[in-house]
């Protein structure tokens, strides 16, 4: 059925594929994985957009999605095109520069997906023509980025038993790698590789040690079957090393480590994975047999530095622990830690990186008192590392506290498997109305020197943050909060450079592309997303 | 059968009144999602007399019970009587659409990918381009008679979602493609390249909603065969992926 005025035979454009996914640093008007580019920097290169201009500044479009559900996802933007899911499972793709609509497709996931923690979404994969979903019933889709027809559709795990995918995949050559959420479930976490064209699945690595691996001696008796140690926030990847760095969540039951002594491999970990065959080269586990739900699901960044002296391949990770980190990505070697917040369960940590614990502070069955508390002095939102400023920029909670109880927990496939009950300190906040006393939990953006651990500055708001950070090349940073304002900061000072109130909470990474020479930079809030460029 | 219905014009009245029930059972259960016409939902087509996850009245009457888990369609909690009329119901809506398929797929399958030309503008599956309508899940779309005439007359029907555009710049570059979305102050669709393009109207000097379809007739093209071929090919394509 031939058309008869359209000319068929010219070229199609170039695809998204390995290369430029590797190279994404040097095509700074897309923004290609979600978080930019492999390193996990969040650091755009463009810089029409200064610390002078950024006060003319204004709303292009808004897209409001169609879920009261909250907007975590990062977009991808490619050549003007931008795609995203809107929360639970519903993608779009949209004009980058007006917001307008090219087609929509919606994934409608099982009832049967029981998320912890809200059904949301985070984002998108792209490789060739093809986009990929993990969906909230742990079911990996595919999905033609042209026309948005579905192409396969996977199971990654069964929901019935507590598994859900809330994060974005990414794309490494040709597999497509995804981890599942689902530690309140007593669930046995991983991470696993399929193939982009079929779906098939190529490689799984457990986060919970299991028989054949010597980590299984680190749970008692047969606790690693419900381990947990979900995987829930996209990883990083270096090319150079071939090798995949994903943070690992908490293990289950959460409060209650009773029936699981040990240190309980790999929950609360950064791991090394080789990208080929999922095969572990290096773990390091942040937090020893957690009972406080520190899960270590950040971001793992990567940075090439000199450290001591020497150029070093750098692992940087501000961990909901309440510890900035700084390891050998090649080895994953110990290399500093530092508290970034108030903390009460270690005294510090030890040479090889290990926290010196408290021994009273514990869970109890009469409650405990924790800094940070369960949240954590960071969690999944995106931090930023700055190649200009060499500074690293942590969103975090600051003086975060909480009653914790350990309670009997009993397994039972699907159902909750927490082991405890928590009690917030007064924070004042009750619904839209936000009346903080002196023992509020309170959130700011922190500008860490890498190499020392020490503080440049910080940036205090009232209420505590939820939203990724950005920094680009002009030295600015974006970033927002629960209160809904959004900022940009002078990122050498942490002064305050502009701000507009978006009235609903960020809790997605902000971003920045170019089109047709105009630098936009976009933020969710509340469920509808923003984007600004300079004023015309 | 008679004694059960006392006579053939109270089997009648009785056949014309599972119907009628059938129809107000739809309109009450199905008809918010589905539509009138058993079309509203994309993929999904009534009229064709297929379904992707039934075969039997059985499996009707299970799904319509049950759901679809993982899409929008909900578990009912209608008693046996009624799944029986709306599958009743159901099944009449392919009745009143029109002819069956009844031409040799396979050869229809030849046609698609070779004389035809089909892949040029159309997709099914992984194959084929984007420039055309995407015929993967046609025949859970459209009937065999609807197929027929659109191989036959193109421009006897084309979907608002089907129509394209050609648009002249101010520059005097020109565009072809099929709109995909359109508002008071742009336009996107999908050029003749499979880019996604978005145009803003303040830029455009010309813009042109064809009200012919770029496709050829191909009544005079196949043979009478060919073109029954084609049909049941084009109605044997129930999935999407």
């Amino acid at each position: 059925m031939k058309i008869i005025w359209i000319l068929l035979a010219a070229p199609l454009l170039a695809q998204i594929d390995s290369d430029r996914l590797v190279h994404a640093g040097s095509e700074p008007q897309n923004w290609l994985t979600y978080s930019g580019e492999y390193n996990g920097q969040r650091y755009s290169l463009l810089d029409q957009i200064t610390p002078e201009n950024v006060k003319n500044l204004e709303l292009k479009w808004v897209f409001q999605a169609h879920s009261t559900e909250k907007f975590e996802a990062t977009p991808l933007v490619v050549d003007g095109v931008m795609y995203f899911a809107a929360a639970p499972n519903h993608v779009f793709v949209i004009d980058a520069k007006t917001g307008r609509t090219f087609w929509d497709y919606e994934y409608k996931p099982s009832r049967e997906a029981r998320p912890c923690c809200g059904s949301v979404s985070r984002g998108l994969a792209i490789l060739g023509d093809t986009l990929y979903l993990g969906a909230l019933d742990a079911r990996l889709v595919a999905i033609d980025a042209k026309s948005g027809h579905p192409v396969w559709n996977v199971e990654v795990a069964d929901p019935k038993l507590g598994y859900t995918i809330t994060h974005a995949p990414l794309v490494v050559k040709d597999k497509v790698l995804v981890g599942v959420s689902g530690g309140e479930y007593g669930i046995r976490g991983f991470i696993a590789a399929y193939d982009a064209h079929s779906g098939k699945e190529a490689w799984r690595f457990y986060t919970v040690a299991g028989p054949g691996d010597p980590g299984v001696k680190t749970w008692q008796g047969d606790s690693w079957q419900h381990g947990g140690a979900p995987a829930w926030v996209t990883g990083s990847y270096d090319p150079g090393l071939n090798l995949v760095y994903w943070g690992t969540g908490n293990p289950g039951p959460d409060w209650n480590g009773d029936d699981r002594g040990g240190d309980n491999l790999y929950s609360d970990c950064a791991v090394a994975l080789d990208a080929d065959t999922g095969k572990l080269k290096w773990y390091f586990q942040f937090t020893p047999h957690d009972e406080f739900d520190y899960d270590a699901t950040q971001i793992p960044v990567l940075v090439d530095a000199d450290w001591n002296g020497r150029a070093r391949k750098l692992m940087m990770w501000a961990n909901r622990n309440g510890f900035f980190y700084v390891l050998d990505r090649e080895t994953g070697k110990f290399l500093s830690g530092h508290p970034f917040a108030k903390l009460n369960w270690a005294k510090g940590l030890d040479e090889a990186g290990r926290p010196m614990r408290v021994a009273e502070v514990n869970p109890t069955p009469e409650g405990t008192l924790i800094y940070p508390n369960l949240y954590g002095a960071t969690n999944w939102y995106s931090p930023s590392y700055s190649p200009r400023t060499k500074l690293f920029y942590i969103p975090s909670w600051q003086n975060s506290s909480m009653v914790m109880a350990k309670m009997p927990a009993e397994f039972t496939p699907g159902q909750r498997y927490g082991g405890g009950r928590s009690r917030a300190q007064e924070v004042g906040r009750r619904g839209m109305e936000n009346t903080p006393v002196e023992e509020s939990a309170y959130g700011s953006v922190l500008a860490i020197d890498p190499q020392t651990g020490d503080r440049r500055w910080e940036f205090k708001m009232r209420d505590v943050t939820a939203s990724g950070i950005l920094t680009t090349a002009s030295d600015l940073l974006f970033t927002g909060g629960r209160e809904g304002y959004f900022y940009a900061l002078d990122a050498r000072s942490g002064a305050e450079l502009w701000r507009a109130s978006l009235g609903g909470s960020e809790e997605a990474g902000p971003i920045s592309f170019r089109v047709e020479g105009k630098q936009y930079i976009s933020i969710a809030a509340g469920s509808a997303l923003f984007t600004f460029a300079l004023r015309d | 059968m008679a004694l059960k219905c006392a006579g053939a014009l109270l089997c009648f009245s009785a056949a014309l009144m599972a119907q009628s029930s059938g129809v107000e059972l739809y309109r009450a259960n199905c008809l918010p999602c589905h539509g009138e016409d058993g079309q509203s939902i994309s993929g999904v087509d009534f009229r064709s007399g297929q379904f992707r996850h039934a075969s039997t009245d059985e499996d009707l009457s299970r799904l319509i019970r049950n759901g679809i888990p993982g899409t929008g369609m909900p578990p009912t909690n209608l008693p046996d009587a009624e799944r029986r009329l709306l599958v009743g119901y159901l099944r009449s809506m392919n009745r009143t659409a029109g002819a069956k398929a009844a031409g040799d797929a396979a050869l229809g399958k030849e046609i698609f990918e070779g004389k035809g030309g089909c892949y040029a503008c159309h997709r099914v599956g992984s194959k084929g381009s984007r420039v055309g309508p995407d015929l993967s899940a046609i025949g859970l779309q459209r009937n065999p008679a609807y197929l027929e005439q659109a191989i036959l007359d193109p421009n006897a029907t084309i979907a608002p979602r089907n129509r394209f555009v050609h648009v002249v710049m101010k520059d005097g570059s020109a565009l072809n493609g099929r709109r995909l979305n359109e508002d008071t102050h742009t336009i996107q669709l999908i050029d003749a390249k499979e880019r996604l393009v978005s145009i803003s109207k303040s830029e455009v000097r010309e813009y042109t909603l064809l009200t012919t379809s770029p496709m050829p007739s191909y009544r005079n093209r196949l043979s009478g065969a060919e073109i029954a071929g084609l049909v049941s090919y084009l109605a044997s394509l129930t999935e999407s992926q």
